[in-house]
């Protein structure tokens, strides 16, 4: 099962015959314009991660606001952290050129980019950040870690490595696609990071972009819809590469209730992307119309402000803007959770040794999801008045959707009765995931409703709801799958101790932070004040509660750090993976070497005699029986 | 280890990779221009009064370009048949005469739209003109992008023939595909903005 | 599958396609000029419309002899396509797109 270093070899040496044996590819074709797949997982990985970090202290910022308004930001205490953990990345490195060397620049240009943020005197005069400034980093934040943080994360890096390896193909069923695809994102979020410099900073008309607001934005809107066009048709290409390769590349014996759950999260977030995506593209040139053309696409007629009527035709509609953003932006809410559920299922099912509880259920369910996730959109729209009858049909399709939802979660739960748990850093975080979702989760059928919704919807509430279904919940997911995959994919294990620091630093924290934003929502406090609720009665009694949110973010970030530090300390001297480090069934650890062969993936091509959670078989000669054995 | 069936089909789906992947793609432009034609509606419904389109544009003209571009998907498939039938000289011919359609479909557009400007009727005059100059606009560039990859297969793309000819073969019904499908979307905006 | 017997009658086929296209092109024009009101011709025009883009679907995308997926691919589309087309009827109760309405 396992294989010889020299069977390794020789399938090396068969390809350097080929037209493309990878002993003759550039440095450029093999580590920067590489088409396999598994390199541009990484890619995605590292850039995605990049980005959650630039997207979290944006949010740090904005919290120094909220707990101490109008009082002067201290720069180098946001900056220098950047610069002592880029420095400690690099010099991993030893100076020579590599992962390290690139990661650590990268890191130390990003808290350039913080400092020059936090001192920039249009801004930040006399260090004290201006409300524009607050609204930027606000819709910044929103944008860099949905776009350009998670879902690049779950998709991009987890889909592209492991996904080929879980169905036993060879690479992705179009590489070059696959490789434009990153390229594509990656334009996208330098065109982002560069609107922080244009004239009136990045876009500040919240990540949603509603007009007519974002209509009299400043250029840094323009900017935004353009990052969000690649960004889009970066999604596009992938999905289609996605599921053309699900579909046809599985190997000899995978039919499809054969393949590893987190293979059915990604077909059908996929399906999500292709499908919900484009609207908001077709939106996106709209308000690119709007803005640059002067038509009214979204700007209804007689529209004044600050007193002078808008020289616009108007006979627009602000609310299509809403339905074609919603119609995107809520399954996207899916696209984030899905491929997490993905991840929290493989790292269960491997810790538990035993088979998940109800496998078909759980791929019905997340297929019902998927589908459901497109006619519940205009949940988030009730406050606009669309009209009782509207509001009941999504309430009963809101409603709806929680079922499954709730159907995935609960397998997940009883998957965990019995078994004999392995408490590692991936399965710390794949538990914490349960609970934190779950909370995330529930807290949301009040939103689900219309009538508690009107008076809940522009509070703290709804914020403190979905951090918890993608902070703890999500990310959670994603961390538990960079501890399980780390092996797989580097050939060294994470240090654990640190992971547990990292774990239980982490939990604590995401409480401390979003756990009062429901107590300050409940209590009436809007989600839109710069100053935190200073000047607002309601605010009153729960204010003390922002230093405390703070306070929990900035402890959360030098958790991180220990995070990037494990990640790069282990790169360099962690202990080495087995074989099939965790025992597992699936075919990306059972039947392809750690770390996979470069080209191909697999020395031999596997094939699949079982379904994917074989564990505890009774009578098996060991605790797993991999999908490949078959005997 | 070759990526399988890129050029013969699999079994249990009975496709290859690419063609999977065109029609993948085209249901994602579905939606694309799915959410451009709500947003007609939804203007048109809401508007006070909306102009007829043969009041002011050029129905004579869009017919033509009509027909032109209904030309052009005939050509298309016959370049594709020429090739099922191994006649790779007819095949030049017809994926020539598909390009140079293309070519004229652009040439009269642009026409349409210089007479357009002439007249100072320009995307911002009313929701009409915003909708119709959006909605071509991005027809136009899609003619656009089919034609360079037409383009690509009629020149240097067409080296393959000699080395792969039945991957090539596939390459010209995927690009057929996707010439098709603009010819489609054409078919529905012509009397959309034109003639209602 | 195609050989090439089989692809002359497919030929045929397209021609009669295109003639057809052509035709309806033609008609749907030559309507436009009767001046019907507005309900009727938007029904007989997307009557037209819905049959010429079928035949371009049909015949020259050869969809009317696809394979399962792709038609279980194209129904999942066209099934939110038209939740997409309902979307004016979602917004068309909003009191502030009527404002048409006092």
């Amino acid at each position: 099962m396992s294989h010889s270093p020299s069977g390794t070899a020789a399938d090396h040496s068969a390809h350097s015959h080929g037209p493309d044996g990878h002993h003759h590819e550039s440095f450029l074709r093999k580590y920067v314009f590489s088409q396999d797949h598994k390199v541009i997982g990484i890619q995605y990985g590292l850039t995605s991660l990049l980005f959650l970090l630039f997207g979290f202290t944006l949010m740090m910022m904005m919290r120094w606001q909220l707990a101490y308004p109008e009082q002067q930001l201290p720069a180098l205490r946001f900056a220098l952290p950047f610069g002592v953990v880029g420095l400690i990345v690099l010099a991993y490195s030893r100076f020579r050129p590599g992962i390290h060397m690139v990661v650590g620049t990268a890191i130390v240009l990003l808290g350039w980019l913080v400092y020059w943020l936090a001192t920039d005197e249009a801004m930040m005069p006399g260090g004290i950040m201006l409300p524009e400034f607050y609204n930027s980093l606000g819709a910044m934040h929103g944008t860099i870690m949905v776009f350009l943080g998670v879902v690049p994360l779950a998709v991009g890096a987890f889909g592209n490595y492991v996904m080929p390896l879980q169905i036993g193909a060879p690479d992705m069923a179009f590489p070059k696609l696959n490789m434009m695809s990153y390229w594509v994102y990656f334009v996208g979020g330098v065109v982002m990071l560069v609107s922080f410099f244009v004239p009136g900073g990045a876009a500040n008309s919240g990540w949603t972009s509603y007009p007519p607001l974002s209509h009299i934005a400043t250029t840094g809107q323009t900017v935004w819809l353009f990052g969000m066009i690649f960004l889009i048709t970066s999604s596009l290409l992938g999905s289609v590469n996605f599921i053309v390769t699900v579909i046809q590349l599985r190997a000899k014996g995978l039919h499809f209730m054969r393949l590893p759950f987190f293979v059915w999260a990604q077909f059908v977030t996929s399906f999500l992307l292709l499908l919900a995506f484009p609207p908001l593209e077709a939106a996106g040139v709209l308000q690119l119309m709007d803005r640059l053309a002067g038509t009214s696409f979204f700007l209804p007629s007689g529209l004044v402000i600050s007193g002078e009527l808008l020289p616009n035709t108007g006979g627009g509609s602000p609310l299509l803007w809403q339905h074609l953003f919603w119609f995107l932006a809520h399954p996207e809410v899916y696209v984030l959770i899905l491929p997490a559920m993905g991840i929290i299922a493989e790292v269960i099912a491997n810790n538990t040794r035993k088979p998940l509880w109800g496998y078909k259920s759980l791929v019905y369910a997340a297929v019902f999801l998927g589908f459901t996730s497109f006619i519940v959109w205009a949940h988030h729209m009730f406050l606009t008045g669309m009209g009782t009858a509207i509001s009941s049909f999504f309430q009963t399709t809101t409603m709806i959707i929680s079922i499954p939802s709730v159907i995935i979660l609960s397998a997940f739960f009883i998957s965990l009765h019995g078994g004999s748990i392995r408490f590692n850093s991936a399965m710390l975080f794949a538990l914490a995931f349960l609970p934190m979702f779950g909370i995330g989760g529930l807290t949301g059928l009040p939103l689900g409703l219309s009538a508690s919704d009107i008076a809940l919807h522009d509070t703290y509430y709804v914020i403190g709801h979905f951090h918890y279904v993608v902070a703890p919940g999500t990310i959670f997911a994603l961390l538990a799958g960079i501890y399980y995959w780390f092996p797989k994919i580097t050939g060294r294990v994470l240090n654990e101790r640190l992971g547990k620091v990292h774990f239980w630093g982490s939990f604590v924290c995401m409480n401390v932070i979003f756990f009062p934003m429901l107590i300050q929502g409940l209590a009436g406090v809007s989600r839109r004040l710069y100053d935190g609720g200073a000047q607002y009665a309601h605010a009153l009694d729960v204010l003390y509660l922002n230093e405390w949110m703070s306070v929990g973010a900035w402890a959360m970030a030098l958790f991180q750090i220990v995070f990037i530090v494990n990640i790069f300390r282990s790169l360099r001297s962690g202990e080495a993976a087995k074989e099939n480090h965790w025992q597992a069934t699936t075919l990306e650890w059972s039947a392809a070497p750690t770390p996979p062969v470069a080209h191909g993936n697999f020395a031999k091509v596997p094939e699949v005699f079982r379904g994917p959670y074989e564990y505890s078989v009774p009578g098996a000669a060991s605790d797993f029986t991999p999908q490949n054995h078959s005997g | 280890m070759e990526i399988p069936y890129t050029v013969h089909t699999r079994p249990d789906t009975g496709l290859y990779n690419a063609k999977l992947g065109i029609w993948l793609f085209l249901a994602s432009e579905v939606m694309l221009f799915g959410a451009l034609f709500t947003t007609y509606i939804l203007l048109r419904v809401g508007a006070l009064e909306w102009p007829h389109g043969s009041a002011i544009l050029n129905v004579p003209l869009a017919t033509v370009n009509t027909v032109v571009l209904i030309t052009s998907s005939i050509t298309m498939v016959m370049s594709w048949a020429s090739l099922k039938m191994k006649a790779f000289s007819k095949y030049r011919m017809y994926m020539g005469l598909t390009f140079l359609l293309g070519i004229g479909f652009l040439i009269i557009k642009s026409i349409e739209y210089a007479a357009k400007f002439e007249h100072h009727l320009f995307p911002a005059n009313n929701t009409f003109f915003a909708i119709y100059f959006t909605l071509t606009g991005l027809h136009g560039l899609h003619v656009i992008g089919g034609m360079i990859v037409n383009g690509y297969l009629w020149g240097p793309g067409s080296r393959m023939w000699k080395t792969d000819p039945e991957r090539f073969t596939n390459r010209v019904e995927v690009a057929g595909l996707y010439w098709h499908f603009v010819d489609l979307v054409w078919i529905f905006l012509f009397p959309v903005l034109y003639l209602l | 599958m195609d050989d090439s017997h089989d692809i002359k009658k497919h030929v045929r086929t397209y021609i009669a396609v295109f003639v057809a296209l052509l035709a309806l092109t033609f008609v749907t024009v030559a309507i436009s000029y009767l001046h019907l009101d507005v309900t009727s011709a938007v029904i007989v025009a997307l009557i037209v419309a819905c049959i010429k883009g079928g035949l371009v679907a049909s015949y020259f995308m050869h969809l009317i002899s696809e394979k399962k997926i792709i038609y279980a691919s194209l129904i999942l589309t066209a099934v939110f396509f038209v939740v997409l087309m309902s979307l004016p009827i979602f917004a068309a109760s909003d009191p502030i797109i009527n404002n048409n309405v006092p």
